[in-house]
């Protein structure tokens, strides 16, 4: 995209999409690749859309514009005690609640209570025909219409422009206790993440960071009671309890995946938990890095300029770096040439490649 | 019968699973909402996921109308039949193909039953999260088609959180794979959108789901109030504490009456509302909130709080709990169930609304509900043969899915749309967007012939009233809720 609009308003956002032919609305910009496309597209920038339009901590709901900064939100929400469990990554950075969608991105925390998809509950979303549509709901609970709100996670700004969101956010755990469980090689983590996965102590996040020389483990609940809980776990992995800066600054650190090397493109997989240990070798002999997030089911892969991701034998998303949006996907079935026809039918927005 | 149509189907199925004389399509004209019945041209009844392709191709080819159907379950009338069309009875893929304790994955055929799921990951530990009432019975292609959820929605939500992968024959007779069973996902969600689809984009023939850990532990508390806002002020006090139960419902008056008779179940006396109030987690942290939560409770005025004291305790709470919706039904020959969702902070003001529509029409109407997430499930009890009274219940069960949606709500938390709140969708969702839904409709059934009639308004599919339980029901095999 050579041009850039930034819209006050959602009605300027409506008006932005429909003055164009081809049009790709983006975030804060944290994932680049996300929004790399022709130079014939008109990018409309959701930055300045940012606003809780309405929180009701009672009811476990807030609604917000795309453009509306994570950090922001989450400062909101701890106010409350009350958090988005899922960790959205790049927050830091300044990724919006819109982008994070589009992207389909979730953090550490996935593991105890799912990712996005699953806390995901209205959308508001302009089709490609410029008409601005609500789907979903504003409670935690709702079964009328087809799920567009999910359907929508992933999306990529490809089948609607996302200007509106509802989620429900769970009571922040009074207490977490990280713990580092040092493994001796990648076998040792996934038969840990296995372990942890079906245990009792339900985990709020298990990851092996680029160093791959441990397992961090976040215990989260009731104050006092965490102790108890990681003294077994401990025992599982002669490991040793980090102090509270130390671990908050190990999770933000992850979260804001800037361990990766300067220049090296970064890529998404989702992961089988027995698939990690051939990844981190292929990975290795490409001179790369990998965080393993969420137990095993996520990786986040960083690779020299110029690697081939589809070497990596795994479907993978393209975040940063020039290289193919994805690689490794199978061929598109006809109906996702049919849905996308269905929400887009002028082909305003871009396709997946 | 068309022979054209008996032609068809019989080059697919041998003679024995394909059934058409009216006798044999009785047991099939309706599901649990049996206030519509239509028999279909023929059921067929097929036994591999290739036969089941193979049905759907026929049905492309010759534009035949076809309603997928599991146990018969649906209480929005999901899976009624069409009556210029056939209905494929998915019970005998009923096979868990796979189950992968490490990854906490099991991969099965639609038929497979909910609990047979819980059933098969119990013994590593684990369980299937989605728990509808009518779990003993109900099919996982089924939750998929309605996106069921149960008691335990608000913690662990509903089943298209569970679902990690779908093979599905669509409408059009492609098969496609969503999803990878993999935990995570690149692109667009289409295990989300296919969850919930209310039959009409086709059919599911493998569903890989996500299984937990069982909760180490459990705490399980039945308190009695004098008022059922005292209950409700009970849930706000819980809320608000920022504890995170497990399961939060609530039974009033004449729900705890029926329970009584049905499974003699025991509550404290002269209440007019009882609460349950579930906490599960590693024994650490039970121990921890149970503090916390008998300390709200016995500061919320009940007249009694009772922990269940072993597991035996905790099955009765819960037996009385899940029976209730069966045992209501005894109080009356007829009831219509809803289960629409206001936000949780207006339960109290939508239960003193819902008593009033219900007295202004003359109708009984018990309530059981989801108190958690706001989800109601207020049951109208009405004669059938009583002249005008199905109209007035009907109008009734209206009026309280305005007043949901009012309120800023839905229609629907967990039953789905079907053909019995088809004409309520447009109070939920403007023209552009119904119409948006129907092009995503089309998408996947250019030719309208997946499971007609349901979710819009306006559909196929004219209903005929018919009185008296489901026959399955009235022999106690299911129950609604």
């Amino acid at each position: 995209m050579k041009t850039v609009v930034t819209p006050a308003s959602t009605a300027e956002l409506i008006e932005a999409v429909r003055s164009a032919p081809r049009v790709l609305a983006f975030g804060a910009g944290t994932k680049p690749r996300l929004s790399q496309v022709d130079d014939d597209v008109l990018g409309i920038s959701t930055v300045r859309l940012s606003s809780l339009l309405e929180y009701e901590p009672d009811e476990y709901t807030f609604t917000a514009l795309a453009g509306t900064p994570l950090r922001d939100l989450t400062a909101v929400l701890a106010e409350k005690r009350q958090y988005l469990p899922f960790d959205p990554p790049l927050a830091a950075a300044g990724a919006t609640l819109g982008g994070t969608v589009a992207a389909g991105l979730s953090g550490p925390g996935r593991l105890r209570y799912g990712g996005v998809r699953d806390f995901i509950l209205g959308v508001r979303f302009i089709d490609g025909s410029g008409r601005s549509l609500r789907l979903g709901g504003k409670v935690v609970k709702n079964a009328a219409g087809f799920d567009l709100p999910k359907f929508l996670v992933g999306s990529l700004g490809r089948l609607g422009v996302i200007t509106e969101l509802t989620f429900k956010v769970f009571p922040r755990p009074a207490s977490t206790l990280t713990l580092r469980l040092p493994v001796s090689d990648p076998q040792k983590a996934v038969t840990l993440f296995e372990a942890l996965g079906s245990g009792r102590w339900e985990v709020e996040a298990a990851d092996l960071p680029p160093s791959a020389d441990a397992v961090y483990v976040r215990l989260a609940g009731p104050e006092g009671t965490l102790p108890l809980i990681a003294r077994e776990l401990l025992e599982l992995g002669s490991g040793h309890t980090l102090e509270p800066t130390v671990a908050t600054a190990f999770w933000d650190h992850l979260q804001a995946l800037t361990w990766r090397a300067p220049g090296n493109s970064l890529h998404k997989l989702a992961l089988r938990p027995r698939e990690a240990p051939a990844l981190l070798q292929q990975v290795a002999t490409m001179g790369g890095q990998v965080h393993l997030s969420s137990a095993g089911s996520l990786a986040w892969v960083a690779l020299p300029v110029d690697s081939d991701a589809g070497r990596l034998g795994l479907q993978a998303m393209t975040l940063h770096g020039s290289g193919p949006l994805f690689t490794g996907r199978a061929a598109e079935p006809d109906i996702a040439r049919a849905i996308k026809l269905a929400l887009d039918p002028v082909h305003r927005f871009p396709g997946f490649a | 019968m068309p022979a054209e149509v008996l032609r068809r189907l019989s080059a697919i199925l041998p003679a024995d699973r394909l059934l058409w004389q009216p006798a044999h399509l009785a047991a099939y004209q309706s599901d649990a909402l049996t206030a519509f019945q239509s028999p279909p041209l023929a059921v067929a009844i097929p036994e591999t996921a290739d036969e089941v392709i193979a049905l759907v191709r026929a049905c492309h080819a010759g534009r035949l109308p076809f309603v997928a159907r599991g146990s018969g379950t649906s209480l929005s009338g999901g899976s009624l039949p069409v009556r210029d069309g056939i209905v494929i009875a998915l019970n005998r893929l009923n096979r868990i193909l796979r189950l992968d304790p490490a990854e906490r994955i099991a991969v099965v055929e639609p038929g497979v039953i909910n609990l047979a799921v819980t059933a098969a990951a119990a013994p590593h530990g684990l369980h299937y999260a989605p728990d509808p009432s009518s779990q003993s019975i109900c099919t996982i292609g089924g939750n998929v088609a309605f996106n069921s959820g149960g008691a335990h929605c608000l913690k662990y939500g509903m089943t298209s959180n569970h679902v990690l992968g779908l093979r599905a024959v669509l409408a059009t007779g492609e098969v496609v794979d969503f999803g990878s069973g993999r935990r995570e996902q690149l692109g667009p969600d289409w295990c989300g959108l296919f969850t919930g689809h209310e039959g009409l984009f086709g059919i599911a023939l493998e569903i890989t789901l996500q299984l937990l850990p069982r909760a180490e532990c459990f705490h399980t508390v039945l308190a009695g109030y004098r008022t059922l806002e005292q209950a409700g002020d009970a849930v706000s006090a819980i809320v608000a504490s920022g504890l995170l139960p497990g399961a939060i419902e609530i039974m009033d008056a004449l729900a705890l009456e029926a329970a009584k008779a049905a499974v003699h179940a025991d509550y404290p006396p002269h209440c007019e509302a009882v609460l349950i109030v579930e906490l599960e987690g590693p024994r650490e942290a039970v121990a921890a909130d149970r503090l916390r939560l008998d300390a709200l409770l016995a500061a919320s005025g009940p007249v009694e709080a009772r922990p269940a004291r072993n597991p035996a305790e905790r099955l009765a709470i819960w037996k009385g709990r899940k029976s209730a919706f069966s045992a209501v039904g005894r109080l009356s020959p007829d009831f219509i169930v809803q289960d629409g969702v206001v936000p949780r902070r207006r339960l109290g003001e939508a239960l003193r609304r819902i008593g009033e529509f219900s007295r202004e029409a003359g109708l009984r109407c018990a309530n059981v509900f989801h108190a958690g997430d706001g989800n109601l499930h207020p049951l109208i009890l009405y004669n059938g043969r009583n002249p005008g009274e199905l109209e007035r219940a009907e109008a009734l069960a209206g009026r309280i899915l305005r007043l949901c949606v009012d309120m800023g709500g839905s229609i629907t938390g967990e039953h789905g749309i079907g053909v019995e709140k088809r004409d309520y969708l447009p109070a939920m969702f403007a023209p552009d967007e119904i119409d948006c839904l129907q092009r995503i409709r089309a998408a996947f059934d250019p030719l309208g012939i997946a499971n007609p009639g349901k979710m819009f308004p306006d559909g196929e599919a004219p209903a005929l009233h018919a009185h008296g339980p489901h026959p399955l029901e009235r022999a106690g095999v299911i129950s609604r809720e």
